[in-house]
């Protein structure tokens, strides 16, 4: 496997610069990768570490703005620094592919997937228009989608995400490349669906002996799809090794810190009193947004004071709904919502300021939570001026109060704008807000899904200190078992706007369970290399993902 | 061969050779093509076609050279953002900028630039330009240089207060909709798409014969008119704003929908309504023009240059300028504002490289 001839890509001293703010900046310092025929490499990092763009180089290509200002990149013996673009879209599509990490942007919503499928054969003249149709209904198999034969005639919008993912594996595949880079393929699907995709990359590019570069910040994906893991620190080669070694051994601190992320987890609290009164109670709710096809069927669940109810399941379940309706956006057809023993009105726009002010939301995307024309000092300062009546220095040393709560020096930050913050601190700013109003009950919708593995759990760690010291209760939704297992004393299973289980934490994670939590459980990534084969061999190709579902 | 021919041609072709040796492609490909077209040129049209070409050249390197240099004195006196933003500018947004300054100090300095009254006869009727009237007197042998001055006042301040107003019921009704939604939303939207379905000019004249044209009618009406395009743009932006996380926040928080308007909503749609606002700014003040050509828009004896040209154009007919020179102000200060405003929809649309 390491001999010289074998080797297809050879990437040296690789350096990508980026133009910002009128200046050429070096984003990506000198990177090396040698890569083998029918080998898999994963590279991961933080957002920012240059994983996608060092990605693209690897085609030849660097994005708008940014531009290859050195080293080498040789594919099967061609420099593609240096080859005229003809020649570099002659290799694109044909010897070299990409997959996108959002297959729904990346497909054109108004072509037939067979359509897009067949385009690139068909250009680079490889099979003609009906041998290229007949080979994708046979990928379309091998990647186990439903129907091959009639699927590929439907539009995107009208296949699910993990099918449409698959789809754009098979028509990565179409011309049959020597190499595919995938680009975070299954980060925005749900965990149940992600494992079919997962399983479904590794067989196809097994069976044509492609090679892959694997691009992902999730470790445990990684682990069952590369040969040899890199990791990437802010443009840096931090180490490479073998799978294995690299999980067994980490050399660098950095790695081992990665390695750590998940760790944090927090005892569960003990259950309330018998008589205690829930802060939040949700009683055989129905919802509907049209008002005729229920989206929730009698949902209910206590959330009580200190405490952590997780929310669980996967995209559509209606786990978000289930928010708006706490907070009033979406009025409820049947059932209440009770606050502090007192029933609340079902609309927002009927509740009194008292009662919109003790229940505050946490958005996922800080970025389109935050008014971008707003300084830190507004958006914080707002609510406590809205809620508090507080004015001039009162206002002030309140809004210092709240950015000391959450650990941002105030003098540094009180006058910015959110986009001169990170993900992270955006997502505390977001944190601050609610705490403003002086709340007793946070929703925190998917909070740092959008987030690394590192600052997510900074951001756990502060949510955690925050509900010791200010006894709020938190109403957790979230799709990632592991926040579940960190931060939760109470989890709430649904599925199809009902809810399947649900019991503290502590008797959720142990067996017997529910089917659907059993497919939920088994279907996060563990850090074991073997975990995927061992699932596969346990429960059969048919009782992951999508497919399982059919099962219940 | 006059030296004039000479000189041209020898500057032409020697330009060419240096914009070739420093490999300038696009330098080189311009003056290249202008010598082919100057040969052919100079055989068909001879001597006066080629100055017309030098002097054209030259106005076009006079405004290059005024833009330039007025884009480095912004550069040199503003400071932060607005200086970067000016640094990036293209040269036809400084040109317009600079434009666009010249007719405002016109505007507001009339009486002291001027060097007669606006409805002062000066010489005879149809007198032709020297150094007492600078562009010869009108029909009455009023002074056109001096009309052409408190013009700008005029026809500017005005078109000004009319688009202000515009956009003050546009934007307010246009955001309000997008914020309360529903019913209300409805019945905005359908009025003013019955408004819009009404030709333009034939409503302006229709209303101002029916309410007598004296100077706030007219502002008040041609200010109705240009309320529905600007209420479907304000619609539009904040339609996509109503829908984001941070407005829910506010809204949940309990925040009165002006609150929501001002404070949440404008200023992330200020982008394209300005850029809207410059565009709808030139239709409005040809549209006053245009109502004035047609003796509805201001009365004389007040200067305004869409009646400026409707009182001259019988001079048309004998070869003058004189009628072209209020068309040409209304040309000049049209195209200044839409290079400006191309710019900052450039800006706002994050077309930026």
């Amino acid at each position: 496997m390491t001999r010289e001839k074998d080797v297809l890509l050879k990437v040296r001293d690789l350096r990508i610069e980026a133009f910002a703010d009128d200046k050429w900046f070096e984003i990506v310092h000198g990177v090396d990768m040698t890569l083998h025929r029918g080998e898999v490499l994963g590279l991961i990092g933080e957002s920012g570490a240059g994983k996608s763009t060092i990605g693209l180089a690897a085609m030849g290509f660097a994005r708008d703005g940014c531009r290859i200002s050195g080293g080498s990149v040789e594919f099967d013996g061609i420099e593609l620094t240096t080859s005229p673009r003809a020649d570099l879209r002659a290799l694109r599509g044909a010897r070299i592919a990409y997959v996108a990490q959002s297959a729904a942007a990346s497909f054109n919503p108004s072509h037939k997937l067979i359509d897009q499928h067949t385009e690139a054969p068909v250009h680079y003249r490889i099979k003609k228009r009906l041998e290229s149709q007949e080979d994708a209904m046979e990928l379309y198999a091998k990647l186990r989608l439903p129907n091959p034969e009639e699927i590929g005639f439907r539009y995107p919008h009208q296949v699910s995400g993990g099918q449409l993912q698959r789809a754009m594996t098979a028509m990565a595949m179409s011309c049959r490349p020597d190499l595919i880079i995938f680009d975070e393929p299954t980060t925005a699907l749900d965990v149940t669906t992600q494992i079919e995709v997962l399983a479904s990359i590794r067989d196809i590019v097994d069976q044509f002996n492609t090679a892959a570069i694997y691009i992902t910040h999730d470790l445990a994906v990684v682990a069952q799809m590369a040969d040899t893991i890199k990791v990437l620190l802010r443009g840096d080669e931090v180490e490479e090794s073998d799978t294995r070694t690299m999980l067994d051994s980490p050399k660098e601190d950095y790695t081992k810190s990665l390695w750590a992320v998940r760790s944090f987890e927090r005892a569960q609290k003990p259950l309330p009193a018998k008589d205690e009164v829930p802060v939040v109670s949700v009683k055989d709710v129905d919802a509907a947004y049209d008002g005729v096809n229920k989206i929730l069927y009698d949902v209910s669940f206590d959330i009580y004071a200190g405490r952590t109810v997780a929310v669980v399941g996967e995209s559509g379940s209606g786990k978000s709904t289930t928010a708006r309706v706490i907070t009033g956006l979406l009025p409820q057809m049947k059932g209440e919502v009770a606050f502090k023993g007192e029933v609340l009105p079902p609309r927002y726009q009927d509740r009194t300021k008292d009662q919109l002010r003790q229940a505050q939301m946490i958005y996922q995307m800080a970025d389109t939570a935050l008014n971008p024309k707003s300084r830190i000092c507004d958006l914080i300062g707002r609510p406590a001026a809205f809620y508090g009546d507080l004015k001039g220095t009162e206002l002030k040393k309140r809004v210092d109060e709240l950015l000391d709560l959450i650990e941002l020096e105030p003098k540094k930050y009180y006058f910015r704008y959110p986009s001169e913050l990170s993900g992270g601190q955006k997502q505390r700013i977001g944190i601050a807000r609610a705490l403003a109003a002086d709340p007793t009950f946070i929703v925190c919708d998917e909070v740092t899904s959008a987030l690394d593995q590192l600052v997510a759990e900074g951001i756990l760690r502060l949510l955690d200190n925050l509900q010791k010291e200010l006894d709020l209760a938190y109403m957790f939704i979230t799709h990632d078992l592991a926040t579940v297992r960190s931060i939760a004393d109470h989890v709430v299973v649904m599925k199809q706007g009902r809810v399947v289980e649900q019991g503290p934490k502590d008797e959720m994670f142990t067996p017997p369970h529910d089917p659907y939590t059993d497919l939920l459980l088994s279907s996060v990534p563990e850090m074991d290399p073997d975990w995927l084969t061992t699932l596969l061999e346990e429960r059969g190709v048919d009782n992951v993902g999508e497919a399982a579902h059919k099962h219940m | 061969m006059s030296p004039f021919i000479v000189g041209y041609y020898a500057l032409l072709i020697g330009a060419t050779c240096v914009a070739a040796y420093f490999k300038n492609r696009t330098a080189f490909l311009l003056l290249f093509s202008l010598m082919l077209a100057s040969f052919v040129v100079g055989l068909v049209g001879g001597e006066r076609a080629l100055w017309t070409i030098t002097v054209v050249a030259a106005l076009i390197a006079a405004a290059a050279g005024i833009a330039f240099t007025f884009r480095e004195f912004l550069t040199i006196s503003l400071k932060g953002e607005a200086q970067k933003a000016i640094k990036s500018a293209p040269l036809t947004a400084t040109f317009g900028l600079f434009m666009i300054m010249i007719y405002i100090i016109a505007a507001v300095f009339a009486p002291i630039i001027a060097p007669f009254g606006e409805a002062e006869v000066v010489g005879s009727s149809f007198a032709p330009a020297d150094e007492v009237m600078l562009l010869g007197g009108d029909q009455l042998g009023r002074d056109m240089f001096s009309r052409l001055v408190y013009g700008a006042r005029n026809t500017v301040g005005i078109a000004l207060l009319t688009t202000c107003l515009a956009f003050l019921m546009g934007t307010t009704l246009g955001l309000l909709a997008a914020v309360k939604g529903g019913w209300f939303d409805q019945i905005l939207a359908r009025s003013v798409d019955v408004l819009m379905s009404i030709p333009t000019l034939v409503f302006s004249l229709l209303l101002l014969s029916i309410f007598g044209t004296n100077t706030s009618t007219l502002v008040i009406v041609i200010a109705i008119i240009y309320v529905p395009p600007v209420f479907r743009l304000a619609r539009a932006v904040a339609g996509n704003i109503v829908v984001m996380d941070y407005i829910e926040a506010a809204r949940l928080r309990g925040e009165h929908s002006w609150h929501l308007i001002v404070r949440e909503i404008l200023p992330n749609a200020s982008a394209p309504l300005i850029a809207e606002f410059g565009l709808r700014f030139c239709f409005v003040f040809l549209l006053i023009s245009g109502l004035s050509f047609l003796g509805l828009g201001l009365q004389p004896p007040t200067a305004d240059w869409g009646s400026m040209v409707k009182e001259n154009a019988t001079l048309i007919s004998f070869g003058e300028v004189t009628p072209l020179i209020p068309a040409g102000a209304i040309a000049l200060l049209t195209v200044s504002i839409n290079f400006v405003v191309d710019w900052m929809l450039y800006r706002s649309s994050g077309l930026k490289t």
